[in-house]
């Protein structure tokens, strides 16, 4: 079944456009990584999937109208933003009390059984937490309501390295079980590629990239080239280049090369799949050499 | 094809089942939420009152050190209906700074995004930060009043009873049941029916600044009235606004408007109250006013 389905969706700020005719399909049981540079619209594109905000274009989730129907599609939906959207003033208990009292999936004991695992008090104010246990917090609550779908965006941002680790691991072995979708975005993708099984990349209210896990691996090649090689490497057009601990570093798109390139790329030196950052970098530049030519 | 059909349908079931939250459960627990962030919304009438008892205690004391009840035998009610006075003005006071701050903190402190994420409607909770002003201070004004007012019956009583004058006097001239239906009377018509449209005004504009709401609030009214002071000479609209806030509704009752409204000999007009106009269409205008906020919410983020 298909969670998410976006056709032309469109979003402009004033004269900012934010979204500029985003086709997306997400299906159920994924967990997709949503990456881009500042202001290339991720939040806005979740937030229209949210419903809290108007958009053009079709968009559908779970089959519902987001915009419509936010109320009812919040039955399904789980949202984290960051670390901060918890009210300040809220006791965990209230914040207990409250979820409990509105959401009709929410299993008050899973998430009891949560905290306990924390140290967090019932009785302590949030304001009173650290932001690492805001978010400890926020993710029980959002862990005992049964959703289709979850959407995290930048959860993690401003916690130690030890509280992201377990926030990923938490969600992955608690809450993941195939038939929920997770859409996350976020700046370390280095922490979760592992557990991605689609990444697209958005650029200036546009996906630029988007491609299932293993069709990456089997994609993309990243060759510590030896340095006698490097002018025969160079001509199989790397989609980028880089120099690391004095030896050039390629990419290619093995879309782009026949048969005898491919096998020909292996005798050029070490031989594996690039980090989904290293892949951003490269396609987030060949994307800006084409926009900087149209703006001059 | 038909077994994976199969399988989703009873999947979604699954799902479906306890989706049992009735209809009213959000609304309540929204009104919970209200009352556990804005503290003031019964911390407030309680300090007043207890300030107020504190200093009719001492002035009691007073009393039984002069050996006579502080009290002028020809208005017996006179106490009470200063104490009552004074906790529907609180209430006014309470209800102005909850309404003006009522969608503005959850933007502010980005919390939006939290209650957004949960299936609570933009309605609902308009409706919920409604009632406090329209229908949980009221009450609460009243409860607080009325007990207040019956620890100055039994202080008066005490002081009564040392200063060696007749209880019996004292209970008979106050006719402590008529006084409190009064209240309840007039609190509801006159502090919130009367009231709605200046109370809805304000949980609108609370949404829409990103600060200052209250300059958003008191400007058009303040522009309204100065165009009309200058181009007609009148001042039909600050009286109108002025009088809306401050529950001076007529109608209410029909004895004179020097009479306080708790005075027992006040003549109740609930049917001429509920067949005025301007009651009706004050409500006609305060719905608009929260439908707009609805809509407003809809619309709008953390700042």
């Amino acid at each position: 079944m298909t969670c998410i389905e976006a056709r032309g969706l469109r979003k402009a700020f004033g004269t900012v456009i934010a979204l500029n005719g985003v086709d997306l399909c997400v299906e159920e049981g994924r967990i997709l990584g949503l990456i881009g540079p500042n202001g290339a619209g991720k939040t806005t594109l979740l937030n229209a999937i949210l419903g809290l905000t108007p958009y053009q274009g079709e968009l559908k989730v779970l089959g519902r109208d987001p915009w419509t129907e936010r109320d009812q599609l919040m039955r399904d939906v789980c949202f984290i933003a960051d670390v901060a959207v918890l009210p300040r003033w809220i006791r965990v208990s209230q914040a207990l009390d409250y979820v409990a009292g509105v959401h009709p999936r929410f299993d008050r004991a899973k998430a009891e059984g949560f905290l306990a695992k924390t140290t967090i008090g019932r009785d302590r104010k949030v304001r009173e937490l650290s932001k690492g246990m805001v978010a400890q917090l926020h993710l029980a609550l959002v862990m005992a309501i049964d959703a289709r779908l979850l959407v995290l965006d930048e959860p993690t941002l401003g916690l130690d390295i030890l509280y992201r680790k377990q926030f990923y691991d938490s969600l992955l072995n608690d809450y993941f079980d195939r038939s929920r979708t997770i859409v996350v975005t976020t700046h370390q993708v280095e922490e979760l590629e592992h557990v991605l099984t689609d990444v697209v990349f958005i650029d200036r209210g546009r996906i630029v990239f988007n491609c299932s896990t293993e069709e990456f691996e089997s994609r993309y090649l990243e060759v510590m080239v030896n340095p006698e090689h490097v002018a025969a490497a160079g001509a199989l057009r790397p989609i980028q280049e880089r120099q690391a601990l004095g030896r050039s570093i390629l990419i290619f798109d093995l879309m782009t090369l026949d048969k005898v390139d491919r096998q020909q790329l292996a005798t050029f030196g070490d031989v594996r799949t690039p980090s989904i950052a290293d892949l951003f970098v490269a396609v987030m530049n060949s994307q800006a050499g084409p926009a900087q030519g149209a703006a001059r | 094809m038909n077994t994976q059909s199969n399988a989703m349908n009873e999947f979604d079931s699954q799902r479906v089942a306890p989706a049992a939250v009735s209809g009213t459960r959000p609304l309540y627990w929204s009104i919970r939420r209200e009352l556990w962030e804005n503290r003031s919304i019964f911390v407030a009438p309680l300090a007043v009152a207890g300030v107020a008892l504190s200093a009719i205690t001492l002035s009691s004391i007073a009393g039984i050190w002069e050996k006579r009840l502080r009290l002028n035998p020809a208005q017996p009610h006179a106490p009470y209906e200063m104490a009552a006075g004074l906790m529907m003005l609180t209430g006014i006071v309470v209800s102005v700074f909850y309404c003006i701050d009522a969608l503005h903190s959850e933007r502010r402190d980005r919390s939006i995004l939290f209650w957004k994420s949960l299936p609570v409607s933009d309605l609902t909770t308009v409706l919920a930060k409604a009632s406090i002003p329209l229908i949980i201070l009221p009450l609460l004004t009243f409860a607080i009043t009325v007990a207040m007012q019956s620890l100055m019956l039994l202080l008066s009583s005490a002081v009564a009873l040392a200063s060696g004058s007749r209880v019996a006097t004292l209970l008979t001239n106050i006719s402590f049941l008529r006084m409190s239906w009064l209240l309840l009377y007039h609190i509801l018509t006159a502090h919130a029916l009367w009231p709605a449209p200046m109370y809805c005004w304000l949980l609108l504009v609370s949404g829409w600044p990103r600060r200052a709401a209250f300059l958003w609030a008191a400007l058009p009214l303040v522009a309204i009235a100065g165009v009309e002071q200058i181009v007609f000479h009148t001042w039909h609209f600050a009286a109108l606004v002025g009088g809306r806030l401050i529950g001076a509704a007529p109608m209410v009752t029909s004895t004179s408007p020097d009479m306080f409204p708790t005075d027992p000999m006040t003549h109740l007009s609930m049917g001429s109250f509920l067949s005025s106009p301007g009651l009706w269409m004050g409500l006609a205008v305060a719905a608009l006013f929260l439908a707009a906020a609805v809509r407003l919410r809809r619309y709008q983020g953390p700042i």
